[in-house]
């Protein structure tokens, strides 16, 4: 009996996932298939690098809230780690990599380790705390990461590399760049971010993170969310895996961040503010814990959403704020659920 | 002598922070929900009180009290439209809303009152008591902020240890389900903790501007983030936490500015915050929760 | 609710009257969120200047469209891509910065010309022939600011307050801090501050006034700089004050006490109680729509239009040409004409897209600014 209801679960599950890979590959094909036709517009066009930043970001966030259970309201200043190293290792490379596909490839991975360096160092204080104190943590030290980029000097020359913080005393050799200028950030950034490149990327993402889920340590994961004292009581080494996922997280999360900064010119370390953390945790809980569709759709929706509101000129954003409390009450309050799931034929097939 | 200075700067810097922090703090302990809304509330009040003082030319007294009608009144309004479907939900969803909320009020702020910032007028004057030959100033604002959050933190912890609105708010916090079957009214319990925390947060709004005269539609946004900094660092839910761990999250960030390095202070504040936390998970004056196996 | 009605009304018959003849004009401004102030007041300067030159009838007349970019370099290069949808031919870039950066890189790739009213960093216009600025570039900003103070002899030893996450402050401060020797001028403190702790100013006065410096250089915006002169008069500090472009619209805050900013000199190519008859007449007309006394960022975005247009009236230009053939127009135009406006006279462009005018040295007395000269 419980032998068929685990096989049930394991295919209820695996549906999920192939469901997951083939609204995503169908989604690209048919962007793709628009955009080469001219039918997208600039606006759409101009989003879809973002939109699959923030797809790998939800998804990214999803294994530490959803999957692990622990709130992060910092997760923006891992992507800013990847933005940051990912373009400036872009820039290094740029006189010696002149394939721009593989220089991109290069700045995410190099982005993701730096991101996963950062993780593993805040994971180690963050992770011996619960709840909203360990939220609190993640905010500060995405605030710290932010405070410490704005002073952040960092140039090349001939001489090499050099950094510096709080003022810039880097003193480059004449032919040199200075390429990380403190609060003025990074400027003239080669856009060579591109949409295939952001879709293989949330691929990426998407098998990482359902591996993990689906192997021992994402069990693990689950039973530590679900009850910690009983998974450590049969032997769970809980600190290793909630940094396992921590540190995959922010990798995930540093790679989004060199794809996003390179669809752009030039990136600030404001942009990855408390906001922006919070604007990705918004995708998650409205996608639903644990639910790496539907977080995926969220990111796209609200993307999309407030550039669909400029008709609205200056009630955009008040429409934005009410549709995002409307949408969180009707995905929340048991009422407004049970109404739409009596008026929505498909949801009752499965309720069944 | 600078080092009192500062001292005392960090004093002021950190009563506001308190104030803040109380309404925070007040609200999380009994509804258990982070009201990021809360520093918009305060960005309301704000306005009403400056409406009222600049405008109307009504004495800066009733201005407050104004402030803190409409701010209970629409506290409890949006308690009632988009906390309390949500009851029963994750609380992850209720921040989600909350943080809506917060950029809800933020934009009809911007129609209603535009994006131009206004000098909010002192509530109390821009005089300052002179110590040792004038050495030493403290500034009437910062003397009344100080004074009405002890006040209002001891009234508050006395209402909520004493009276029976106040052990029903206790009962609430500690277990909604028992309070319930006690036969408190849940609902209407919570509701009057959103009108207190409300209220308190227009008295901050025109403490907050008072002391730092300039107020725009985002006003609130940032003060908030730091003023529930503040409440985590006091022990979230702790009345007096809040206000020790906003008087010292004033001073740090003072003397970080001063001391360690003006570009660096969030930093320095930020990192004390994690290391109080490190060695002390609950917070300065935060009850360690016990886990039930 | 009506008013949406109305100004949808109003949009619709605007844009019905002008259709066919109407040049497309469009920008990105921060319109919500806290840098909404500069971008309002550029999008209204520069509504009027467009309905003022459709109202006179020539050749030349505009479509204005300003899309909402909350200060940020994605949701600008979002906005300048709908603006794109809509058939932008001509650009007003971006208010602020950053963002701007961010589109005027889109600007060059797509061949439309760019004219910023105020994004100010040199990173605007670096390496893109088709992008000019309206104000000035910040680091010509610090460097006439030292040598104004050292050249008029104001001080000696001065103190720098500047916002240490804000590209426009650095931007001043780097070129102001490098050149101050050069005009005699020591910096003695220099402090900073940032979003978040941006309210109180005690610690970075005191080490100011410790340090003796006679007079306090404030790379920044009005809004903080009302807070620092209010809070250095309650501790009875009373330096010289220097301010730049972005001071302009303290005076203008409601509920400011003028009497803070007595004496404050600032760099600033608007006044906006000269007495000339453009200037006269634009500060009516803002005042009449919108209330306020129209600051810095509203002359910029009026200068703007008024450049374009003569610049399309020179080159003959038409509606119907492409947004290509106009950039090549507008370069060969930009590049060659003398432009008279209220943020200057004799202004002029250099092939880098920079504007040269006189920063004017204004000194605020009785609540109003007076010539320094």
């Amino acid at each position: 009996m419980t032998m068929r209801r685990l096989i049930n679960l394991k295919r209820v599950e695996a549906r999920r996932i192939y469901l997951t890979y083939a609204v995503v590959i169908a989604a690209y094909v048919i962007c793709q298939v628009m955009s080469s036709t001219k039918f997208l517009s600039s606006s759409m066009r101009g989003m879809l690098v973002p939109i699959c930043a923030y797809m790998v970001m939800s998804v990214s966030l999803n294994l530490v809230v959803g999957i692990s259970g622990e709130l992060s309201l910092g997760h923006a200043g891992f992507m800013s780690v990847g933005a940051f190293s990912g373009v400036a290792s872009a820039i290094l490379m740029q006189g010696v990599i002149t394939n721009a596909p593989v220089r991109l490839a290069l700045a995410m991975i190099v982005a993701a380790v730096f991101a996963a360096f950062a993780g593993f160092v805040i994971g180690i204080p963050v992770l011996r705390l619960k709840g909203d104190y360990l939220a609190i943590v993640t905010l500060a030290f995405g605030e710290i990461i932010k405070s410490l980029l704005n002073n952040f000097y960092f140039g090349m020359d001939s001489q090499g590399l050099h950094f510096s913080m709080l003022t810039d005393t880097t003193r480059l050799l004449k032919g040199g760049r200075l390429i990380i200028r403190g609060p003025m950030g990074i400027s003239g950034i080669q856009k060579i971010a591109t949409f295939p490149a952001g879709f293989i990327l949330l691929m990426i993402a998407l098998m990482v993170v359902f591996n993990l889920v689906n192997s021992r340590s994402g069990r693990a994961f689950m039973a530590i969310r679900d009850d910690r004292i009983a998974a450590e009581s049969i032997g769970l080494d809980i600190t290793k895996y909630k940094m396992m996922a921590f540190v995959t997280s922010a990798a995930l999360a540093g790679a989004a961040g060199a794809l996003f900064a390179m669809n752009y010119s030039t990136i600030v370390a404001n942009k990855f503010d408390f906001n922006t953390s919070i604007l990705i945790l918004v995708f998650v809980v409205l996608g639903g814990q644990g639910n790496m569709l539907g977080g995926i759709i969220a990111a796209a929706v609200l993307t999309i959403l407030p550039e669909k509101l400029r008709q609205f000129s200056d009630y955009r954003m008040l429409l934005y704020a009410i549709i995002l409390i409307v949408m969180m009450l009707a995905t929340n309050n048991d009422e407004i659920k049970n109404f739409l799931n009596r008026i929505n034929p498909f949801r009752r097939k499965e309720a069944e | 002598m600078i080092f009192l200075n500062y001292f005392i700067s960090g004093i002021s810097l950190g009563s506001i922070y308190a104030i803040i922090a109380l309404g925070y703090t007040m609200v999380y302990g009994i509804a258990k929900m982070l009201n990021f809304a809360h520093g918009d509330v305060i960005m309301v009040g704000a306005y009403v009180c400056f409406y009222a003082v600049s405008r109307y030319e009504f004495p800066p007294f009733v201005g407050v009290i104004l402030a803190m009608f409409v701010c209970t009144v629409l506290g409890m309004l949006v308690e009632r439209l988009a906390y309390k479907p949500l009851r029963q939900a994750p609380s992850l969803a209720v921040l989600i809303t909350a943080i809506g909320m917060s950029y809800f009020l933020q934009n009809t702020a911007l129609l209603l009152w535009s994006s131009n910032p206004k000098v909010f007028p002192s509530i109390v004057g821009r005089g300052a008591f002179k110590l040792f030959e004038g050495k030493l100033s403290v500034s009437h604002i910062t003397a009344l902020t100080i004074s009405a959050c002890v006040v209002i933190m001891i009234v508050l912890s006395l209402f909520i240890s004493k009276t029976r609105l106040g052990k029903a708010m206790r009962a609430c916090s500690e277990d909604k389900g028992a309070a319930q079957l006690m036969g408190i009214n849940v609902n209407a319990t919570i509701s009057l903790t959103f009108a207190i925390g409300s209220g308190l947060a227009a008295v901050a709004g025109a403490l907050l501007c008072s002391a730092y005269p300039t107020l725009m539609p985002t006003t609130g946004a940032l003060p908030g983030i730091k003023a529930f900094t503040a409440a985590v660092f006091g022990g979230i839910g702790s009345i007096p936490g809040a206000f020790l761990g906003g008087l010292m999250l004033g001073v740090i960030e003072i003397f970080a500015k001063a001391y360690i390095s003006s570009q660096l202070s969030d930093a320095v504040v930020f990192a004390v915050l994690i290391i109080v936390l490190l060695v002390k998970p609950a917070g300065l004056l935060g009850k360690q929760a016990q886990e039930k196996v | 609710m009506r008013k949406v009605l109305v100004s949808m009304l109003l949009v619709l018959a605007v844009s019905s009257c002008a259709f066919g003849a109407a040049f497309k004009l469009g920008g990105t401004a921060p319109l919500t969120g806290g840098a909404a102030i500069y971008g309002m007041a550029a999008m209204r300067g520069a509504q009027i200047a467009v309905d003022e030159i459709n109202a006179m009838g020539g050749d030349v007349k505009f479509e204005l469209r300003y899309e909402d970019d909350t200060h940020d370099a994605e949701k600008a290069v979002n906005a300048y891509n709908a603006l794109k949808d809509w058939g932008m031919q001509l650009s007003l870039g971006s208010v602020t910065s950053k963002p701007c950066e961010a589109t005027a890189a889109e600007n060059f790739a797509d061949r439309i010309f760019a004219l910023t009213p105020s994004a100010s960093s040199a990173a605007v216009t670096e390496g893109k022939d088709n992008v000019f600025q309206m104000c000035f570039v910040d680091p010509n900003q610090g460097t006439a600011s030292a040598q104004y103070i050292g050249g008029k002899g104001f001080a000696k030893k001065v103190a720098v307050i500047w916002k240490n996450d804000d590209v426009y402050s650095k931007g001043i401060r780097d070129t102001f801090v490098e050149t101050a020797p050069k005009f005699g001028l020591e910096v003695v403190s220099e402090t900073t501050f940032a979003d978040g702790n941006d309210n109180d100013f005690s610690v970075q006065l005191t080490e100011a006034q410790t340090n003796g410096a006679e007079l306090v250089f404030l790379p920044m915006y009005y809004q903080p700089a009302s807070l620092i002169l209010a809070q250095a008069k309650a501790m009875d500090y009373a330096p010289k004050w220097f301010g730049v472009d972005g001071m302009d619209g303290i005076l203008t805050m409601e509920g400011f006490d003028k009497s803070l900013a007595e004496g404050v000199m600032l760099l600033t190519p608007f006044n906006s109680d000269a007495t000339d008859a453009r200037t006269k007449n634009f500060v009516a007309e803002y005042q009449k729509r919108h209330g306020e006394i129209p600051n810095q960022f509203a002359a910029d975005g009026y200068d703007c239009v008024y450049a374009y247009c003569q610049a399309l009236t020179q080159a003959k230009a038409t509606a119907d040409m492409s947004a290509e053939e106009l950039c090549a127009k507008m370069i060969e135009q930009f590049t060659t004409m003398t432009f008279n406006g209220v943020t200057g006279e004799n202004v002029r462009w250099a092939a880098n897209g920079e504007v040269t005018k006189d920063p004017k040295g204004m000194v605020i007395k009785d609540g109003a600014y007076v010539g320094l000269d």
